[in-house]
């Protein structure tokens, strides 16, 4: 038995910038509150998370990448034992034209029962995803999701 | 909006989210055994539920697995809650969580 969750949000975009904004790092860091991701997202790169004073807080390394449409990192918690201690989890996303609109399916999930990383990212990736869908409809992130300055 | 609204606006569709929430990914059988409800009627509200993306399906073999959706849930939630109230409500609603447990 194993652990997965699947999200799923629909984006007035493109599927070209709906990509650039879950591959490019800086974008990144608008809605991950304050969170980034480096990699050079083609199979078999490095994969890292980090928090915004430069802490790695997952890593892994990207599986498959066929951009715009999927892309999957193999995915480890690095910063709670407790978490790390449960091995490779693994994250796809799914980018669809649905009409005028884009789907964006993530799929998380991990070869073990009532993970708990699977349990600790479940809070977090519900609040990513709306911030994601605002910043690309609106121009703007959920209030907080990002710590950069207001200009 | 509407479709989330409405869809949460039936008791025996906020106890399959509430189902799906205690555990994730179950198939129409297995949430059948729980509900006292017709499969027919099951299958009715997971249409709808899907509708409003509030559930996700997908197949897996022969079956069909659920899995609960919670970011229009939360979409909704952020649009009237802000920056700094998060933190105060999630306080509250915490002290309500304990002050009405039975134990």
């Amino acid at each position: 038995m194993s652990s997965q969750y699947v999200y799923v949000t629909y984006i007035r975009t493109t599927p070209q910038k709906l990509w650039e904004a879950l591959t490019t790092p800086e974008f990144i860091k608008r809605y991950w509150f304050g969170m980034t991701q480096e990699s050079g997202w083609v199979p078999g790169a490095a994969w890292t998370m980090k928090f915004a004073d430069g802490r790695v807080a997952d890593a892994g390394e990207i599986l498959e990448s066929d951009p715009p449409r999927r892309l999957v990192i193999r995915w480890r918690n690095e910063f709670r034992p407790e978490l790390k201690e449960e091995g490779w989890s693994r994250c796809v996303y799914t980018l669809e034209q649905d009409g005028e609109v884009m789907k964006l399916t993530v799929t998380h999930s991990i070869d073990k029962e009532k993970a708990k990383l699977i349990e600790a990212v479940s809070g977090g990736w519900p609040r990513v995803l709306s911030s994601l869908k605002s910043l690309l409809e609106t121009g703007e992130g959920m209030p907080g999701s990002h710590n950069a300055p207001k200009t | 909006m509407d479709a989330v609204f409405k869809a949460l606006a039936d008791p025996s569709r906020r106890r399959l989210l509430d189902r799906l929430h205690a555990r994730n990914g179950q198939t129409l059988s297995e949430l059948c055994a729980e509900m006292d409800m017709t499969r027919q009627a099951v299958t009715k509200h997971l249409a709808i539920l899907e509708e409003a993306n509030l559930v996700v399906a997908v197949r897996e073999g022969r079956e069909k697995r659920h899995f609960l959706n919670p970011v229009p849930i939360n979409d909704i939630a952020e649009r009237w809650i802000g920056k700094y109230e998060r933190g105060r409500l999630r306080a509250l609603a915490d002290l309500k969580k304990n002050l009405e447990r039975e134990d």
